[in-house]
């Protein structure tokens, strides 16, 4: 009886086991991810100060968020910043990384300086580059002393401007990486191609725009996806350069939700913001995730 | 062949070579400028960068920024310097990093050798979970680590880490696993191996590779992170808010070359980590999610 039972004991063992594995990371995400969202939803439909209560009170949050000038200011900044970072960071990604293709002596050492600065904290690189554009002891300071004494440049001082310091420093940060992405791309395009392209007269440019160029869709696609999912995240690298300033200049998404949740006590407007902030990542991520997995089924 | 497949096909004249050496010179520059800026300014007397010039080489060397950016400068309320949350920082990313790579290498092997009805499912849950904006959790996770005791401690972060990282380690290995030829799996099953056999002998042995990527994202993640460090560190705040606190320290003089050595102090691991593995992080990463 128990030899009979044992081995079948064993393989029912064997047969769940993958699931029991996979089990706790499932049951984590369900509920630190998705449970998670759920609460947070709920709380932005209540009247929860400091502390969380179930109150209900409609659209009231979401009313009140959309009246509020600093969340009208956040708005602003991330469609400036979201749409010049991720421009600027494709545009000098691309062009680097199709220079770097050109045999380029002494590419080794080029391209880990390209890069590194992704190794670094948003907090490093905005204490940096908050210094380096000070007025007082940064850029502006060094052209005076070397002799350009009508040099001005007081971006991160001025409530117009300093939005563009944060696009300068992220800029900084990220477009070594898209260059990698890119560059990957590039060398994996077949050389056949080309060839037969220059045999037909095609020049430098033509082959490009027309070939190069369209062959790195998919890297177009995945640079779009990850620089869009770190504009809308940016929180470390305002809270470092300008520090959301000068006076709420620099306010962005993240930084409102932060402040209106654990400084200013009004959770349910900041619930609320989270909830905003969500959705704008779902609808750019949910279709390319759903596409990825689709493919490669 | 690989070799010549790498070269492009494209002609350069002479002037446009130029022109892209100089333009890729230009951005070396750019890159290097703010380490530069930091470097020099870390090792200068106070008075030399703010009545000098940032560019310029120090007159005086000095380690006395260092030396107060480590053990003395005021974090906060505290002259501790950052040493202290340096090692809150170590203590907290050595177990994230081990458990979410272990976890998400177990994931990735479930997901691609043992699949079941639903598994694209599973993991599209997962895969999403890596690109919420971390605002939604915030506040619930703040309730439940006060619920579990752990507002505010190292356990507390490994936690919020290991939870809100695993998406990306099984991600990496379930696309390299992809890969690895099943009926190799199902070959050793029919001799007799079981699940943690298989997984132990034959895919573990040539998980390297992939083990590195996941590694050194973690990794640079979970030091750089500064948001979960900010919301739930309470006493045991890592090394970016400290670094933070002290910088924005409204109280005395500014002392900018203790702030450009606590800068360099806070990245020194993470630049560490990319100058000894960068190259097999970057090729690690193609193979994974090229043939993915």
């Amino acid at each position: 009886m128990t030899t009979s039972t044992a081995p079948d004991f064993r393989t029912r063992l064997q047969d769940w086991l993958p699931k029991l594995v996979l089990a706790p990371s499932f049951a984590v995400t369900i509920l630190f991810v998705y449970g998670f969202i759920g609460f947070t939803v709920l709380l932005s439909f209540t009247g929860s100060k400091m502390l969380p209560n179930f109150k209900w009170v409609g659209w009231e949050n979401y009313e009140k968020l959309w009246a509020l000038p600093a969340w009208n200011t956040a708005i602003v900044n991330i469609a400036i910043f979201a749409s010049l970072y991720i421009v600027i960071c494709t545009a000098v990604g691309l062009m680097l990384a199709i220079f770097l293709d050109q045999k380029i002596r002494g590419e080794g050492v080029l391209r880990p300086i390209y890069l590194y600065p992704m190794a670094l904290s948003f907090i490093v690189t905005g204490t940096a580059w908050k210094w380096f554009l000070d007025p007082g002891i940064g850029l502006q300071q060094v052209m005076h002393q070397w002799g350009w004494e009508s040099f001005s440049f007081t971006w991160i001082k001025d409530s117009d401007m300093a939005i563009y310091t944060i696009v300068i420093a992220a800029v900084w940060q990220t477009s070594g990486f898209v260059m990698a992405m890119f560059l990957a791309g590039l060398r994996g395009i077949d050389n056949e191609i080309l060839k037969a392209a220059q045999i037909d007269g095609a020049s430098n440019w033509q082959l490009y725009r027309r070939i190069v160029i369209p062959l790195l869709r998919p890297a177009f696609l995945s640079a779009f996806v990850i620089l869009s999912h770190l504009a809308i995240k940016s929180y470390d690298l305002v809270v470092a350069l300008t520090g959301g300033g000068p006076g709420r200049a620099t306010e962005m998404p993240a930084t409102f939700m932060y402040s209106y949740t654990f400084t200013r006590n009004q959770m349910g407007i900041g619930a609320s913001s989270a909830v905003i902030m969500l959705m704008t990542i779902a609808a750019i991520m949910v279709p390319y995730l759903y596409a990825e997995l689709k493919e490669k089924k | 062949m690989s070799a010549v497949t790498q070269d492009t096909a494209v002609r350069t004249g002479r002037v446009t070579r130029v022109f892209i050496y100089l333009l890729l010179l230009l951005f070396a520059l750019f890159y290097l400028l703010p380490l530069y800026v930091m470097g020099v300014n870390s090792v200068k007397p106070l008075q030399e960068i703010t009545g000098g010039n940032m560019m310029a080489l120090p007159q005086v060397w000095t380690l006395d920024p260092w030396r107060s950016a480590w053990s003395t400068a005021q974090i906060g309320v505290e002259p501790t310097g950052l040493k202290p949350y340096f090692l809150n920082s170590i203590l907290m990313v050595v177990p994230a990093v081990a458990i979410s790579t272990i976890v998400g290498a177990l994931n990735g092997y479930v997901l691609t050798k043992w699949r079941f009805r639903g598994d694209t499912w599973v993991f599209g849950l997962m895969l999403f979970s890596c690109f919420i904006p971390f605002q939604i959790v915030l506040i619930p996770m703040a309730v439940v680590l006060g619920k579990l005791g752990l507002a505010g401690s190292v356990p507390g972060l490994i936690l919020v880490h290991v939870v809100y990282g695993i998406g990306f380690t099984t991600l990496y290995f379930r696309n390299y696993y992809a890969a690895f030829p099943t009926e190799l799996v199902r070959a050793a099953q029919i001799d007799g191996a079981g699940f943690f056999q298989i997984f132990w002998r034959i895919l573990l042995p040539v998980s390297g590779p992939i083990a590195v990527v996941s590694v050194i994202w973690q990794f640079t993640n979970i030091w750089n992170d500064f948001l979960f460090g900010a919301s739930f560190g309470g006493t045991s705040q890592p090394m970016t808010v400290a670094l933070n606190n002290l910088v924005q320290s409204s109280t005395g003089v500014k002392e900018y070359n203790v702030h450009f050595a606590g800068a360099i102090l806070a990245a020194l691991p993470t630049l560490l980590v990319y100058i000894v593995a960068g190259r097999y992080f970057v090729r690690g990463l193609m193979a994974g999610s090229v043939k993915g």
